[in-house]
């Protein structure tokens, strides 16, 4: 889990650089400061269950166990990218690992996280479905429908809202007329918790619990997850619209200081391990900058391919 | 003239309006304090306050109904979506309920709200972030679809939009928020349905609206380098639509290229042949051609996105076919 949260932190770090020198394009969101919370929870997960991601999702994907080769390969638009080029920042997929998306409309992965819950009723599976939102997400309507109906068929979702206090400029406060955001929750009857997003191992142990009451049938659950993101909204985002003191106070409480203080006081780690953790990551971040640069962009061909799965 | 940038004529026209009548008020996600997603709405908080300017939550459909609703209980609402793409969420508000409500009431509760949005293709924004669905909104009757090319036109097109009795669609292209052109200092409005010869010619008429508007204009001056002469009519409105300007064109120039950023299937390029065929057939030297984006969701890898955007050469390619063997 140490290593994860080191890799996407580094990742991040990375994409970030790589868009000011314009190898990435389009829309950038970095997961930066709220790495503990899909850590913590994919953590809790097997290989065959499902994660439905927001566009925020480098950190997502990258928990689930996905290439970083093939998903720096997507952010720089080549044919090894991890959606072959085609999807780019916010909609990186991975099938293979039950990673369904990237995907760009707010609000718009709970409708679908239900829909997955519902396939794996129907086949009478023991998944379960985590989807992870925003703060913001919780005053569009999808969210509302789609709790509802995964609480009204007790079906094995694990809806995560990663409330990093701010849905672009907005402060929660100033878009949910409740901003605790359990009370929002409660009246569709179904089990909710809320959990310190910067602290792993407290994601981690309320992760188990969800993730096995869902298995046995006593799903959906909201989980909120406190956090912070330390970028702005996007990479074109200066965030003029939060204080210095406010990051730094963040800051402070950063996850994966934290998560290494416990290790180290555990004795579960030592200093010369970490720094030999911290250069294994950075060569497969490089590494993955490599490759990506490397790679080919897309044929001419390609253009057309995806359009439809019958070939047409 | 005063050179104003698209994005400064758009604030321009939303102050003016708004000083000009207490009723008009912008409300939208980011609109306020953030001063607008692309900035449109820079200033317009600090000068009219949170009661005119309003943050909302990330709740499209609430949006766009409290537009209807306002608006039916008599305010001009101006409300903006973050993106055209996001506008899919409010899309029962406005064909359901803002474009119906006049009809169905037999004309008691009319509905006068305009809904901008930015709109079309961005920069590797890819398949969700990169679309226009102006001839979604041109299918249904009772709203009014409006998509400036110009500073000028922008500026005078939204005063009427929100001047306009009916619900308007009114949607800036985002890739020209920055582009530059003379706007009359004077006070001003272009009517809505009225299309805009922005170039005299001959030969060939290129119709279009939006940005491929600017491209048009380019292939224009790269054909007359060739000698041929195109004349470009910058359709401005798409509904109502001035199909009389585009006709009295073709007539004079007997043939017809007709382009859209959008896609083809369906599209308004489409409407704008069939239209021009049943008015105009005998006039017509040539087969009207079209020009669009390719018929597939937007890709995010550069080299894909540059197939998938029509522009100036597209244009111009097509402009040749249709003239070829044309002597003047
Ligand atoms: C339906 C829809 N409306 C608006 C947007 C534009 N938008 C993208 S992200 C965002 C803020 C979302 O905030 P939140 O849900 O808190 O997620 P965070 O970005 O903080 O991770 C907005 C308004 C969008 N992508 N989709
Ligand atoms: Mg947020």
């Amino acid at each position: 889990m140490y290593r994860k949260m080191v890799l996407i932190r580094r990742f991040e770090e990375m994409a970030g650089k790589q868009y000011m020198q314009a190898s990435i394009g389009g829309f950038c969101h970095l997961y930066i400061g709220q790495e503990a919370v899909a850590v913590g929870i994919i953590s809790a997960l097997r290989p065959d269950d499902y994660v439905m991601g927001t566009y925020r999702e480098h950190g997502q994907i990258l928990a689930v166990g996905s290439d970083p080769k093939a998903i720096m390969a997507e952010l720089f638009g080549r044919e090894t990218g991890i959606s072959r080029g085609k999807g780019g920042s916010m909609h990186l997929f991975d099938r293979e690992r039950n990673f369904m998306g990237g995907d760009g409309i707010v609000g718009g992965g709970l409708p679908i996280a239900t829909g997955v819950g519902l396939a794996i009723r129907y086949r009478g599976g023991d998944q379960v479905c985590v989807c992870f939102f925003g703060d913001g997400a919780v005053n569009e309507g999808a969210f509302h429908e789609a709790l509802n109906m995964a609480a009204l068929w007790k079906l094995p979702v694990i809806f995560v809202c990663e409330n990093n206090l701010y849905g672009m400029g907005t402060q929660v406060t100033r878009a949910s007329a409740v901003p605790d955001l359990n009370r929002r929750v409660s009246g569709y009857g179904m089990e909710s918790a809320h959990v310190d997003g910067m602290d792993l191992l407290a994601i981690r142990a309320l992760s188990d619990d969800v993730v096995a009451e869902c298995r046995a049938g006593r799903g959906p659950w909201f989980i909120e997850a406190k956090t912070y993101r330390y970028r702005g909204h996007s990479m074109a985002d200066p965030a003029t619209y939060r204080t210095k003191d406010e990051v730094e106070e963040w800051r402070v409480r950063d996850p994966i200081s934290i998560y290494e203080k416990q290790l180290l006081g555990a004795g579960l780690i030592t200093d010369e391990e970490i720094r030999g953790i911290s250069a294994e990551i950075d060569a497969v971040v490089d590494e993955s900058v490599k490759f990506a640069e490397e790679s080919p962009f897309p044929q001419a061909d390609a253009l057309y391919d995806h359009v439809y799965a019958s070939g047409e | 003239m005063p050179i104003l940038t698209y994005r400064e004529a758009l604030n321009q026209a939303l102050r003016e309006e708004m000083r000009a009548d207490p009723d008009v008020f912008l409300i939208g996600e980011e609109v306020a304090e953030y001063q607008g997603a692309y900035k449109v709405s820079e200033g317009l908080l600090a000068e009219f306050g949170a009661r005119r300017v309003i943050d909302t939550p990330i709740s499209e459909e609430a949006i766009a109904g409290a537009g209807v609703g306002a608006a039916m209980a008599g305010l001009k609402p101006v409300v903006e979506m973050m993106t055209v793409n996001f506008s899919l969420l409010a899309l029962d508000q406005i064909v359901n309920h803002a474009a119906k409500y006049y009809y169905m009431s037999g004309g008691q509760y009319n509905v006068p709200m305009v809904m901008r949005a930015p709109t079309g293709v961005g920069l590797q924004l890819g398949a969700q972030h990169s679309q226009n669905f102006e001839s979604w909104f041109v299918h249904v009757p009772g709203l009014k679809v409006v998509l400036p090319a110009t500073p000028a036109d922008a500026k005078g097109l939204l005063k009427s939009a929100i001047r306009d009795p009916d619900p308007v669609i009114f949607l800036e292209h985002e890739l020209i928020y920055l582009s530059k052109g003379e706007v009359p200092a004077e006070d001003y409005a272009v009517p809505l349905g009225v299309a805009d010869v922005k170039r005299e010619g001959a030969d060939v008429t290129i119709i279009t609206y939006s940005r491929m508007t600017l491209f048009a204009l380019k292939a224009a001056e790269r054909l007359a380098e060739r000698g041929i002469s195109a004349e470009v009519v910058d359709l401005r409105t798409l509904r109502p639509l001035d199909i009389d300007t585009v006709v009295e064109s073709v007539r004079k120039t007997h043939r017809a290229v007709v382009c859209e950023e959008d896609w083809p299937m369906c599209g308004m390029a489409a409407e704008v042949i069939a239209q021009i065929q049943t008015e105009a057939f005998d006039d017509l030297d040539a087969p009207i051609l079209r020009v669009s984006g390719v018929d597939v969701p937007m890709p995010y890898a550069k080299n894909l996105e540059k197939m998938a955007v029509p522009g100036e050469e597209d244009v111009y390619q097509a402009c040749l076919r249709v003239t070829e063997g044309h002597r003047d």
